[in-house]
């Protein structure tokens, strides 16, 4: 624990380090030194904007994760637990997998508007099938042993769904959830820059216009923290109580 | 009277080349027998617990039990089958409902009150094979299988456990399906012994146990009925 602590900070101090001599070397406007990034960053803070911009992404970001999971998690039980389903709609889902994301964003926009709900939408749509897949193979996967347990005690669909299966498909659910966390915070940034006026994708289009590259990176360590949060605070300590039972 | 009656023309796994495992089975226990099956290992006694126990409905035949569509079944399965991220309780309390003073009294008898609360990966195999008989008994069966329940278990525990299952089936009558490699174990046990033949599986001899309950517990005793079984019954020798 404590050698694991020393490494990590120590890789950290390199990296910021490396940066910091590059950027001392370069003397270039587009690569600011870190001390440079974190002034910026402490005057967004303190001017409001940042958390403005931050909490409108996050509120997409959990609002199109959250739809994308349930929906996700229950299609793909279905499709994981009945064949027909799974052949009827393979093919559906290898089209969803491989249309690119901006494409389906353009679409959302163009049919829909340039509203909230079509952006939440273009953000659902490029998410979904991920969910899927990962959640089909894992409960392709169900021990079928347990399934018999379950079906000889008469435990039900509704208790064989809360002990048996969920239990089984966590660590899917949470392969689902970190990959998906990662992908879809940067398709609400595509999404917020072509189509919205506000959240990290739209300042980051701005600064971009500006070549003000000190902002966007101030904006990006932002948003790693929050990120580095979440895992820390939240799913970290759900995989331990979840698996307390395990050797 | 109270009647199983199993009826199987035909089970077959449709890998290639074809395989039948059962073939015209016809079977029927009365009232509340105990019934071992013989046999040797891939004969297909696990594939008649399981079309008994629903878990198999792809095969021709009919079963019954007292014209009932939905009996009450405790299936020892050959493996604990136990979900390993709930609590040895939590596992026997989601397959039945006993009251705690049946719980506590199953536990104890199986000498695990010190491990009620421990998940099913800190045990040991045998530990976790005796939750799983004290599942299937605290599900009050109409109709209890085992499928080689004491495979794992020390001989002082398997003895004790046995004197448990008989005990218990005393207090509460029901019908008991036991699958066995162990002739003594089917001869200490058992009411009628099935000795089957394997591919596709066929009845050889069907034998009452003739011994009180209490002539079982001397070793001679199980030795001479073992010895007239042969005499009796040549067409089994080769299973033993």
């Amino acid at each position: 624990m404590q050698r694991s602590f020393i490494l990590s900070s120590l890789s950290l101090l390199l990296l910021l380090l490396g940066w910091h001599s590059l950027a001392v070397y370069q003397q270039s406007p587009t690569l600011p030194t870190p001390v440079v990034v974190i002034e910026v960053l402490i005057a967004e803070i303190q001017s409001g904007d940042l958390w403005h911009h931050l909490s409108a992404t996050l509120y997409r970001l959990f609002i199109s994760f959250s739809i994308a999971m349930s929906l996700g998690c229950g299609i793909g039980i279905l499709l994981g637990r009945y064949q027909n389903w799974d052949y009827f709609f393979d093919n559906w889902l290898i089209i969803f997998l491989n249309i690119p994301a901006l494409v389906t964003i353009i679409l959302c926009y163009v049919w829909f508007g340039l509203t909230e709900t079509a952006a939440i939408l273009a953000v659902v749509i490029n998410k979904l099938p991920n969910v899927i897949v990962t959640i089909r193979e894992g409960t392709r996967a169900l021990d079928k042993s347990l399934l018999d347990m379950a079906k000889c005690y008469q435990f039900g669909k509704f208790k064989t769904l809360q002990h048996v299966i969920l239990p089984q498909l966590h660590p899917f659910m949470m392969a689902a959830t970190r990959s998906g966390l990662a992908l879809i915070w940067k398709i609400v940034l595509v999404v917020e820059m072509l189509g919205r006026s506000e959240g990290m994708g739209y300042q980051l289009h701005l600064f971009f216009q500006l070549f003000d590259v000190a902002s966007i990176l101030a904006y990006t360590l932002a948003f790693i923290a929050v990120m580095q949060s979440i895992e820390l605070l939240l799913l970290k300590p759900l995989d331990r109580t979840v698996k307390r039972w395990q050797k | 009277m109270s009647h199983l009656s199993i009826n199987i023309t035909d089970k077959s796994y449709s890998q290639q080349p074809l395989k039948q495992v059962i073939k015209n089975l016809q079977l029927d226990l009365y009232n509340h027998e105990f019934v071992c099956l013989v046999g040797k290992s891939g004969c297909g006694k696990t594939t008649l617990l399981n079309i008994l126990a629903g878990l198999d409905d792809d095969y021709t035949g009919h079963i019954s039990l007292d014209n009932t569509h939905n009996p009450k079944i405790g299936y020892v399965f050959q493996n604990p089958n136990l979900l390993p991220w709930r609590t040895v309780t939590e596992n026997i309390q989601l397959a039945a409902k006993p009251d705690a003073k049946t719980l506590a009294f199953l536990l104890a008898n199986m000498g695990l009150s010190a491990e009620k609360d421990s998940y099913p990966e800190h045990l040991s195999l045998g530990m976790q094979r005796r939750v799983s008989i004290i599942r299937a008994f605290a599900n009050q069966p109409d109709l209890l299988l085992m499928d080689e329940p004491f495979v794992s278990l020390d001989s002082p525990t398997a003895r004790q456990v046995r004197q448990l299952l008989i005990d218990l089936w005393q207090q509460r009558p029901h019908k008991v399906l036991f699958v066995t490699h162990d002739l003594r174990e089917a001869i200490t046990l058992a009411d009628r012994l099935i000795f089957l033949d394997s591919q596709p599986m066929a009845i050889l001899a069907d034998v009452k146990v003739s011994l009180a309950r209490e002539q079982r517990q001397q070793d001679s005793q199980i030795d001479s009925f073992k010895q007239r079984l042969f005499i009796d019954y040549p067409q089994i020798k080769h299973l033993l």
